[in-house]
């Protein structure tokens, strides 16, 4: 375990670590708090596109017209729908934040009741706006 | 324990401000939705006279600037998480704020730029 360099100084080995996350296996809890965390970021990389959504959307009935027709795109439309669903899943999952920091499920088994619902929640509301305004 | 690129001194209030901005946001999220389920399919008229109201355009300021917040501290947060060496991390951090202040300028040129 110890072991001596050459000027004869104790030196401990470093402790092991381990990375490997693949390896493990993790709480519902913890999946919905990276999941939190990652829709987060994403949603901050894609704020000057939605910036230029907006502006394109209020210059002239021309730009709205384009900018209808642009949204339609195959990639526009998989972004639009990545947003959203990283919009409502972030929302949902901030709720939960926010009951946790009230004191509302904070035990073990609450918790990851909780972390269902917002992963039911977030769904639901997700494919209930993809609905609604597909009509 | 404090930190020199943190929104706030002591980080409690960094914890603070992370739930008032969220608070902002998703009061400002569910009007907008309001008005876009009740003005679905929409038109450019009403979008455009919507956003030309002084006090919408206020309420969107205030909106982008919980944004800016929330985004930072949020960004913070990852940062301060994952990247370890001081000098990326700086320099990562330093680029979300220059990000961050060029979103809310622009936010600003597109509410007030809107005739």
């Amino acid at each position: 375990m110890y072991h001596t360099d050459y000027e004869g100084i104790f030196m401990k080995k470093p402790r092991p670590i381990h990375l490997n996350f693949l390896a493990m296996r993790f709480p519902l809890t913890a999946w919905v708090s990276i999941s939190h965390r990652l829709s987060g970021f994403w949603i901050f990389m894609l704020i000057p596109s939605l910036l230029w959504i907006l502006d394109q959307s209020l210059q002239s009935p021309v730009r709205f017209r384009f900018l209808k027709g642009f949204l339609e795109k195959p990639f526009c439309k998989i972004m639009v729908l990545s947003f959203l669903a990283a919009l409502c899943y972030h929302t949902v999952a901030g709720f939960r934040h926010l009951f946790i920091d009230l004191g509302i499920g904070t035990t073990k088994t609450k918790s990851t009741g909780t972390a269902q619902l917002t992963l039911i929640v977030s769904v639901l509301l997700f494919l209930g706006l993809l609905y609604r305004f597909s009509q | 324990m404090k930190s020199a690129t943190s929104f706030a001194k002591p980080g409690l209030q960094d914890w603070i401000l992370q739930r008032i901005s969220a608070v902002v946001l998703a009061v400002y999220l569910f009007f907008l939705l309001g008005y876009l389920l009740k003005h679905h399919p929409l038109q450019y008229q009403a979008w455009h006279d919507l956003y030309t109201q002084e006090w919408v355009r206020i309420l969107s300021l205030g909106a982008l600037l919980s944004l800016m917040l929330h985004a930072w501290i949020g960004l913070w947060t990852i940062s301060t998480d994952y990247i370890k060496a001081r000098w990326l991390r700086c320099f990562f951090q330093m680029s979300v704020f220059i990000v961050l202040l060029n979103n809310l300028v622009w936010g600003i040129e597109i509410l007030w730029g809107t005739i």
